[in-house]
């Protein structure tokens, strides 16, 4: 039988031999740094989880109907009706929040290791325009349901481009379809977030990891491990990615999926944040709920869009800013002037700097989520000069604005702060 | 590669085989019949208190047509003659529930309940009495043809020898709810499917 | 930079300042309680089906909750529907707004919507109220467009309302005045309503009992696979160093 086996590889060897080269350069003779850390497992589980979302993504278009009329009764349908229809509802919902979750851990690790520095600035070129598309992929995803939240949600989001001088309007009229969110504009968002964009995000993820394999990986310790290598011509401090990293990403994402099925399986809702309460109401065009907020991530950019005060009625500036805030990371690979690539060898600048950068995206976040009353107002004296000059007395509003500051500090005063940053000597080998 | 080594894949490829296959179970199972689909498919009740000697009533079932017909003594009486002429006399391929395995093929031998479908590619034949010999022949002694590819059926739903159709017409389960009410699609032994 | 820091400490104690609305007291529901859930699904079809439709909810889906599709069809269906049709009802939502102002919502998903503790504080908080259109109002839904569909259980009740403390600072209080009994006392009242909510959260979600059940099976699982596949890495993994 094993020999039958053999022999019929050796068939399929000989007349397409690509496949097996592509599993030795990519995988069995793929020589990557042997200290990987936790950091490391994010990339694998991004994949992971696009796998698992195109999946539960296909059974779920055998019973949604992207139809305004039918759009919400069809996924009740999917949760009562269809035979383990919930399971795949919530394998979607979970995989669409667990997506951003491992994304975002993943660029992190790229803040910490300079992932992004020369020679893999590609890499996270592809990277980020995948994280835009990812960012896509779920606005669109996310009006399919046809709830309350997802009907107002894209009204808004859609009225933001429509802020842009000159074209706006023109602009929004056309992402729509029609004059306000309707049939015509879910039909459209149906297509673009069952096919076109999950080929992009196939294709830029090829891209993203076939520009790495060209370059080789990234360490903790951000050295290059290419620099010494040993008589076999492999890296020193290297060993082939199958079987070590096969079977440690194995592992992983075993433990990955335990935590998954937890939230699936016991909070699929997660308080709200997962599956919000407002979604189970079917949209009502007439109808405004008393609290809008954009799914959890992304609700850093939304806090920094709020933030920036109106100029006369229009929110250009605010969308403008929130658009330099995903844009500007296109350039990290060219803000970074420090001398060494890893934290671990920066100075207490950029360690500090990074720490600020987390607390600020955290508190943006959250922000984000609640209405910019959350924290009350101040209460100046009235006739005073700030009861003149605030154009809000909400906290919130004013703690989003201090840490606005602090989000594009940390992008656009890097090149200086890096490089007065006091680094110590990388060390020649991995540890 | 070493014993234990081994050993090691062999279990975890075995308890991730399990748990693989855990995973399918929603997937496929989430594409046999919805509950939807199942109570559209539920049994449909046919009253036949009006139903004068002769007469054929159609009912949907399951978007099926299901013929209910009052047959006459005459025509019962007639249906012994025809047994050399149809391919299964007997009703020995189980096309119908064990209790219209009889030579009337029904419960009530007045009362005949089948599925409107021939059985060679799916047409609905239509009814012809036994008056309408010019079309049929002189033979002819009542019963359903299809206008299709012309297979026959007698007033037993039984197949003509020489008819592209190979078996005779389905009878459905049904069961009588009282004299004059008949629901098809469920009988006392098994409900539903 | 100091102002505004000592502002950002001070923000909290706004918090008590802002509208809280009424406080929501916690449902008692236990959702493996079928008899709770029987009953609820009683009070509902009895009081709540005439306006307001569940039409997501499949009659013989209530198997679920212990009862036959005979049980089912002789106590539930008080229509000429099916078993296996879902809980629609015949009021047009035209109709029905020119008679409340506001159709009634369906209410297959307003466990899921509103929660289990804001509809048991909603529904043992309604009061009379001359001033509003149906003689009714709500502590918890100020305004709202439906009357009191359980009043003749609980009876009728008055709110006072009062404001303690400085203006912007203080606490709100309320009372309740009871103004003709009902044919239930409070504590009845009290568990019809937790048994209406129990089932207003399974019709929410019929697929929970079994989600959580099968949860436990596949966390073991995974457990167990977890066990064999960090063993197989720290196996490989002694090659390394």
């Amino acid at each position: 039988m094993a020999s039958r086996l053999m022999a019929l590889w050796d068939w399929f060897d000989a007349r397409m031999p690509t496949v097996a080269e592509e599993w030795r350069k990519h995988a069995a003779e793929y020589y990557a740094p042997k200290n990987f850390n936790f950091w490391y497992y994010f990339g694998a589980l991004s994949g992971l989880v696009l796998i698992i979302q195109i999946v539960s993504g296909i059974f779920l278009t055998m019973n949604y109907k992207p139809d305004a009329a039918l759009a919400f009764g069809s996924v009740e349908y999917i949760m009562r009706d269809v035979p383990g229809g919930w399971v795949i509802r919530y394998i979607h919902s979970t995989g669409a929040s667990a997506f951003f979750i491992v994304v975002y851990l993943h660029m992190f690790r790229g803040l910490l290791y300079g992932s992004y520095r020369q020679p893999r600035e590609l890499v996270w070129i592809f990277g980020v325009l995948i994280y835009l598309t990812l960012m896509g992929e779920a606005f669109f995803g996310y009006l399919l349901p046809w709830g309350q939240m997802s009907y107002w949600g894209a009204q808004v989001i859609v009225n933001l481009f429509g802020t842009i001088p000159f074209i706006g309007p023109d602009l929004s009229l056309w992402i729509r379809g029609d004059y306000v969110v309707g049939d015509a504009t879910l039909n459209r968002f149906f297509a673009l977030h069952v096919i076109a964009i999950p080929l992009v995000l196939l294709g830029l993820v090829s891209a993203h990891i076939l520009a790495l394999h060209d370059v080789g990986s990234n360490n903790p310790d951000g050295i290059e491990i290419k620099k010494k290598k040993g008589p076999d011509g492999h890296p020193l401090d290297g060993i082939p990615f199958h079987p070590y990293y096969t079977v440690k990403d194995l592992a992983g994402a075993v433990f990955f999926l335990a935590v998954f099925c937890a939230i699936l399986f016991f909070v699929p809702e997660v308080g709200g944040y997962f599956l919000e309460y407002n979604n189970f109401i079917p949209a009502d065009p007439l109808k405004t709920p008393p609290h809008i907020a954009p799914v959890w991530y992304f609700t850093p950019y939304y806090s920094i869009l709020r933030a920036i005060p109106p100029i006369g009625v229009s929110q250009f500036p605010g969308v403008m800013a929130m658009g330099i805030a995903t844009l500007i990371l296109f350039f990290l690979p060219w803000l970074d002037r420090g001398a060494a690539r890893s934290i671990r060898y920066r100075g207490p600048i950029y360690k500090s700097a990074l720490a600020i950068f987390v607390v600020t995206f955290l508190v943006l976040g959250y922000l984000g989520t609640e209405p910019t009353t959350v924290w009350g107002q101040f209460h100046p004296a009235e006739g005073s000069l700030f009861d003149k000059v605030l154009d809000t007395k909400d906290v919130a509003t004013w703690v989003a604005r201090f840490f606005t500051i602090l989000y594009f500090g940390f992008f656009f005063l890097m090149p200086w702060y890096t490089s007065i940053d006091k680094c110590k000597p990388e060390p020649e080998r991995t540890t | 590669m070493d014993k234990a080594r081994r050993n090691l894949i062999i279990a975890t490829s075995a308890v991730g085989g399990a748990a693989s296959l855990g995973v399918a179970v929603p997937f496929v199972w989430s594409m046999w019949p919805s509950e939807r689909a199942k109570a559209a498919g539920g049994p449909v009740e046919a009253d036949i208190s009006a139903l004068a000697p002769g007469e054929l009533m159609i009912v949907e079932w399951r978007s099926k047509p299901v013929w209910v017909m009052r047959r006459t003594k005459e025509m019962l009486e007639d249906l012994k003659k025809v047994d050399g002429k149809v391919t299964d006399p007997t009703s020995s391929v189980p096309e119908q529930p064990d209790y219209a395995k009889n030579e009337y093929r029904s419960i009530k031998p007045e009362v005949l309940v089948l599925v409107g479908i021939c059985t060679h590619l799916g047409c609905s034949p239509k009814p012809k009495s036994a008056e309408d010999k010019a079309e049929m022949g002189a033979e002819w002694g009542g019963g359903f043809y299809c206008p299709c590819h012309g297979s026959k059926f007698d007033l037993a739903g039984r197949v003509y020898k020489g008819s592209p159709a190979p078996k005779n017409l389905e009878v459905p389960k049904y069961t009588f709810l009282s004299d004059t009410k008949i629901l098809i699609g469920e009988d006392k032994q098994s409900k539903g499917a | 930079m100091k102002k505004l820091l000592f502002w950002i400490l001070l923000a909290p104690s706004a918090l008590f300042a802002s509208e809280a609305g009424y406080p929501l007291d916690h449902a008692p529901i236990d959702p493996r309680d079928l008899l709770s859930l029987q009953s609820g699904a009683r009070t509902f079809v009895n009081y709540c089906l005439n306006c307001h439709g569940a039409q997501f909810m499949r009659y013989n889906r209530l198997a679920d909750i212990g009862l036959t599709e005979d049980e089912i069809k002789a106590n539930l269906i008080l229509t000429d529907a099916k078993v296996g049709d879902t809980m629609k009802i015949a009021l047009q939502p035209k109709e029905a707004k020119a008679m409340f102002g506001v159709a009634p919502p369906d209410l297959s998903l307003v466990g899921r919507s509103r929660g289990a503790d804001w509809l048991y504080t909603y529904l043992r908080t309604f009061y009379r109220d001359p001033k509003s259109p149906t003689g009714w109002n709500n502590a918890v839904f100020p305004q709202v467009a439906m009357p009191h569909a359980l009043w003749t259980l609980q009876g009728e009740h008055a709110l006072k309302v009062g404001h303690g403390g400085e203006e912007g600072h203080g606490t709100t209080e309320y009372e309740w005045v009871e103004l003709s009994k009902g044919e239930q006392n409070t504590v009845q009242y009290d568990t019809t309503v937790r048994d209406l909510v129990n089932f207003l959260v399974y019709v929410g979600e019929p697929a929970a009992s079994d989600r959580k059940r099968i949860g436990i099976v596949v966390l073991f699982v995974l457990g167990v696979l977890f066990v064999f596949a960090y063993a197989l890495k720290k196996e490989y993994w002694k090659d390394v160093h």
